[in-house]
């Protein structure tokens, strides 16, 4: 073979495999989509949204406790870790672009945005649950919180960071003070991003299960009470996919897929959202 | 008219809202620490008694209240290897793909895809992992690299022992198509700064995109591509539900088969910490997340150094 | 306030019905070391429009924008020497640069609508410094889209995002903003660089409308547009003022040899 022909034959072999590669990643993804469809809507009925988890020795039972605690204790997260991570977020963007404060805090929340979400619940539990002496449903709730901190702060500088500085300047001109330009006028502008990344913020927390584990733990009755251990989807699915019974498997599956086709709702949506604001 | 001089309420509003988001992101910065503290605080009592032999001791035996980290550390160590060195080549074809050969119309479909793979949630990795795909990989995969990298010198011996599905080797490879989306596009962003006049001028030498990539872009990115592999890892260190169903929780060590079930420091947590009973069992479980957050934290920050640094390079450039 | 003698050196001998809005004596500015305005002494009429010139980078942008010190927003540039409005100066500590704005409006070479309706964009600058009854703010949004030209295309869609209007209206849009809070003074950085020329010669129009209500300082690269809309032009090559008077003076017999250059050299 010459130099030439050599060249070219390594070249097609390189872009070969780098097609199987992506093939090899796409396999994957409809591989798990397509059992969790085929698996999760066979289990799919009414029961499942009005009947408690089934006890032990029991098959029968829907998931009703587990969506209620997941919709609750998600709800309290976003409400907790929103205003948080967009206040910082401003700080980070508007304020401390050049500060000490400003650089080290966005060093700290990347390595925040990818820490084990496990050990957010340890520190929880050291925090809350041992303090309280139980489990409980605010401690799940804080312990997502923390995870939707670093993502929605991380949004919230980079869709700040892409209003242009020209609408600053116009708001100030106006003799607007600071704050007013930010609420009214910058943070408007980047509210379609921002509500982005809450989305997928809920889209990252809706499938949490490792922070959960020592704080909600899990709770086979109704319980509306924050102050006691709370059910969730994540962990109930954990519970119910190790048992060797195959109708709890069966209503984890049903869970999963719940879980999963949300998540990716939110994904997609939220990518559709970010788009169509920004294309104008 | 107003005067020029003088305070007025827009002076309280900006004071206020400046150190309102300056607060916040104060706390952000304290919370790491924070965690750092009450990890150590409530490992002390483990630290207290077993010092840092608790680093290379085996044995986990919570009747006999002994406690050692090293089979967790061993399982975490080589579950998230396993991850690395499947999940490496295939990001690097796949962050290739994505720039370099996909038509463009072909490029945003499948950068969501990738990352929707980012975006299923661990426990469904898990279950699914424990429930398909274990079976298939005991049944089918498994036989076929005992009976051929199973014979190889040196390597041989991570490819022995019984086909049981789960173990460190599958929860290596259900960890590493967890971890490519996230090495993936920080490998396609970074190829994408490559600025085109350094790529045209190699194209113009008469390049094949091959010796391009190779030659051109791999070598002006390798520190964001090294930095995104320590994501990567970092990713892969803490993962905790899919590791959980299928590395097989057990605490013995029986050989370097990956074969083997083993344990990790996550999923050691996962199973034990909500049923540890004495305050030395829990104590120990603290001090392995304490172990793991400190390695995440060194991996993560290597990394996030490595990635500034490229972009650092890349503002001088131009 | 009082004209200042040094005019005179400027070439303006004529200074009856003059009547001096701002002025800067020994006026530098910096952008962190780079002495980027040097020197600047010049006076700017009430209700009359002014036109700065020159060539790009020569600092006519970054002098009009200390006018209303929207400096201010960035750490390393700062000013010395004395800029005054109506005989204050500006530059002193304490100066309340809200308050300053609401004064010295601003419009900038891109459109700026803020995400919020045509109303809206209006009615933000005037809440800021006032309190007006919904009745009066409705007067207020029409007196102002009036001024600015524009009441007769929007008047039917006050609530309609401020982004979905054309360039040139958006364009508009903006003086409309900057004179509803009823300024003295209006700042415009090449307003119509971004513009067609249709929507160039509204906007030319409504400049020479707008001077006999405001004071007008206007930034421009296009000669012409100097010549047709300004009263005075002041000729500024890297950053120092090379010549000021009146604008058919500038543009006829230029004095200094620079200003004749650039003038002849774009004209021709």
């Amino acid at each position: 073979m010459d130099l030439h022909s050599y060249r070219r034959f390594k070249n097609r072999l390189a872009l070969t495999v780098s097609m199987l590669a992506m093939g090899f990643g796409l396999v994957w993804l409809v591989w798990i989509l397509a059992t969790t469809i085929e698996l999760g809507i066979a289990g799919i009925n009414l029961h499942l949204f009005t009947q408690m988890t089934p006890p032990p020795g029991s098959s029968e039972g829907g998931l009703a406790n587990a969506i209620y605690g997941s919709v609750m204790m998600v709800s309290i997260a976003v409400a907790i870790g929103t205003p948080v991570g967009m206040f910082a977020g401003i700080y980070l963007a508007e304020f401390g672009k050049h500060t000490w404060l400003g650089s080290t805090t966005r060093f700290v929340n990347d390595l925040l945005l990818s820490a084990p979400s496990i050990i957010v619940g340890l520190f929880i539990y050291e925090l809350v649950v041992a303090r309280m002496g139980n489990f409980s449903g605010i401690a799940g709730a804080l312990s997502l919180s923390l995870i939707v901190i670093p993502v929605v702060i991380r949004t919230t500088e980079n869709m700040l960071q892409l209003v242009p500085n020209a609408m600053r300047e116009a708001a100030f001109a106006l003799g607007a003070p600071k704050w007013v330009v930010i609420g009214r006028v910058t943070l408007k502008a980047s509210l379609a991003g921002v509500m982005t990344g809450v989305m997928l913020a809920i889209a990252r927390i809706s499938g949490e299960t490792a922070p959960l584990l020592f704080t909600a733990l899990s709770n086979q009755f109704w319980s509306a009470d924050l102050d006691k251990p709370m059910a969730s989807l994540p962990v109930t699915i954990f519970k119910f996919a190790m048992s060797p019974y195959t109708d709890w498997q069966q209503l984890a599956w049903a869970g999963v897929f719940l879980i999963t086709i949300g998540v990716l709702f939110l994904n997609i949506a939220a990518r559709f959202l970010f788009r169509a604001k920004h294309k104008q | 008219m107003s005067s020029f001089l003088g305070l007025n309420r827009h002076r309280v509003g900006d004071w206020v809202f400046f150190n309102l988001t300056r607060l916040f992101a104060l706390i952000t910065l304290l919370l790491l620490l924070g965690i750092i503290i009450s990890l150590i605080h409530g490992a002390m009592p483990a630290i207290h008694k077993f010092g840092f032999s608790f680093l290379w001791t085996g044995d986990w035996n919570p009747p006999a209240e002994q406690f050692g980290a090293l089979i967790p550390i061993y399982g975490t160590l080589a579950t998230s290897v396993v991850a690395l060195v499947i999940a490496v080549p295939v990001s690097f074809g796949i962050a290739l793909f994505l720039t370099e050969l996909a038509p463009p119309w072909l490029r945003r479909p499948l950068g969501i895809a990738v990352e929707l793979l980012a975006g299923i949630p661990s426990i469904v990795y898990g279950m699914w992992g424990l429930l398909v795909f274990a079976p298939l990989f005991a049944k089918y995969v498994q036989p076929l690299l005992a009976a051929t990298l199973g014979n190889v010198p040196l390597i041989g011996v991570l490819f022995s022992g019984s086909a049981l599905g789960i173990g460190i080797l599958s929860a290596g490879i259900i960890l590493a198509v967890m971890t490519i989306p996230f090495i993936a596009s920080v490998m396609r962003d970074v190829f994408e700064v490559t600025p085109a006049m350094l790529k045209e001028s190699a194209y113009g030498l008469g390049s094949t995109t091959w010796e391009v990539v190779w030659n051109v872009v791999l070598p002006y990115t390798k520190v964001g591509v090294v930095g995104g592999v320590m994501l990567g890892l970092g990713r892969a260190l803490g993962e905790t539900m899919a590791v959980t169903f299928l590395i097989g929780n057990m605490n013995f060590f029986n050989g370097f088969s990956l074969f083997l079930p083993g344990n990790s420091i996550a999923s050691a947590l996962a199973n034990e910490f909500a049923e540890a009973e004495s305050p030395v069992y829990t104590a120990s479980l603290i001090e392995l997340g304490l172990i793991l957050f400190l390695i995440t934290l060194v991996v993560l920050t290597f990394s996030k150094m490595l990635l500034l640094r490229l972009s650092a390079q890349e503002g001088k450039g131009t | 306030m009082k004209i200042d003698k040094d005019l005179i050196m400027h070439g303006i001998t004529d200074t009856t019905e003059l009547e001096t809005q701002i002025a800067l004596r020994n006026f530098n500015f910096y952008y962190g070391k780079y002495h980027a305005l040097r020197n600047i002494n010049l006076d700017i009429f009430k209700r009359k429009v002014t036109a700065f010139i020159g060539p790009s980078g020569c600092g006519k942008s970054t002098l009009l924008r200390t006018l209303n010190r929207m400096y201010d927003l960035y750490p390393e540039q700062r000013a010395e020497g004395q800029l005054l409005l109506d005989g204050k100066n500006l530059l002193d500590k304490g100066v309340d640069l809200n308050a300053l704005r609401a004064k010295v409006g601003m419009v900038f070479q891109k459109p700026t609508p803020f995400p919020m309706s045509i109303y809206d964009n209006i009615a933000f600058g005037v809440k800021l410094h006032e309190r007006l009854s919904r009745v009066e703010m409705d007067e207020r949004v029409e007196w102002s889209l009036r001024k600015a030209a524009l009441w007769g295309e929007v008047s039917d869609k006050l609530h309609q995002s401020g982004m979905s209007l054309s360039g040139g209206q958006q364009q508009r849009l903006c003086i409309a903003r900057g004179i509803a809070v009823k300024p003295e003074v209006l700042l415009l950085d090449e307003p119509t660089s971004a513009l067609d020329p249709i929507s160039t010669m509204r906007i030319e129009e409504l400049v020479s409308e707008l001077k006999d209500e405001f004071t007008i300082v206007i930034v421009t690269h296009n000669m012409q547009q100097a010549a047709r809309v300004s009263d005075f032009t002041a000729y500024m090559y890297l950053g120092e003022l090379i010549e000021v008077g009146r604008t058919d003076d500038i543009f006829i017999k230029p004095k200094d040899k620079r200003t004749e250059d650039y003038i002849t050299g774009r004209f021709g």
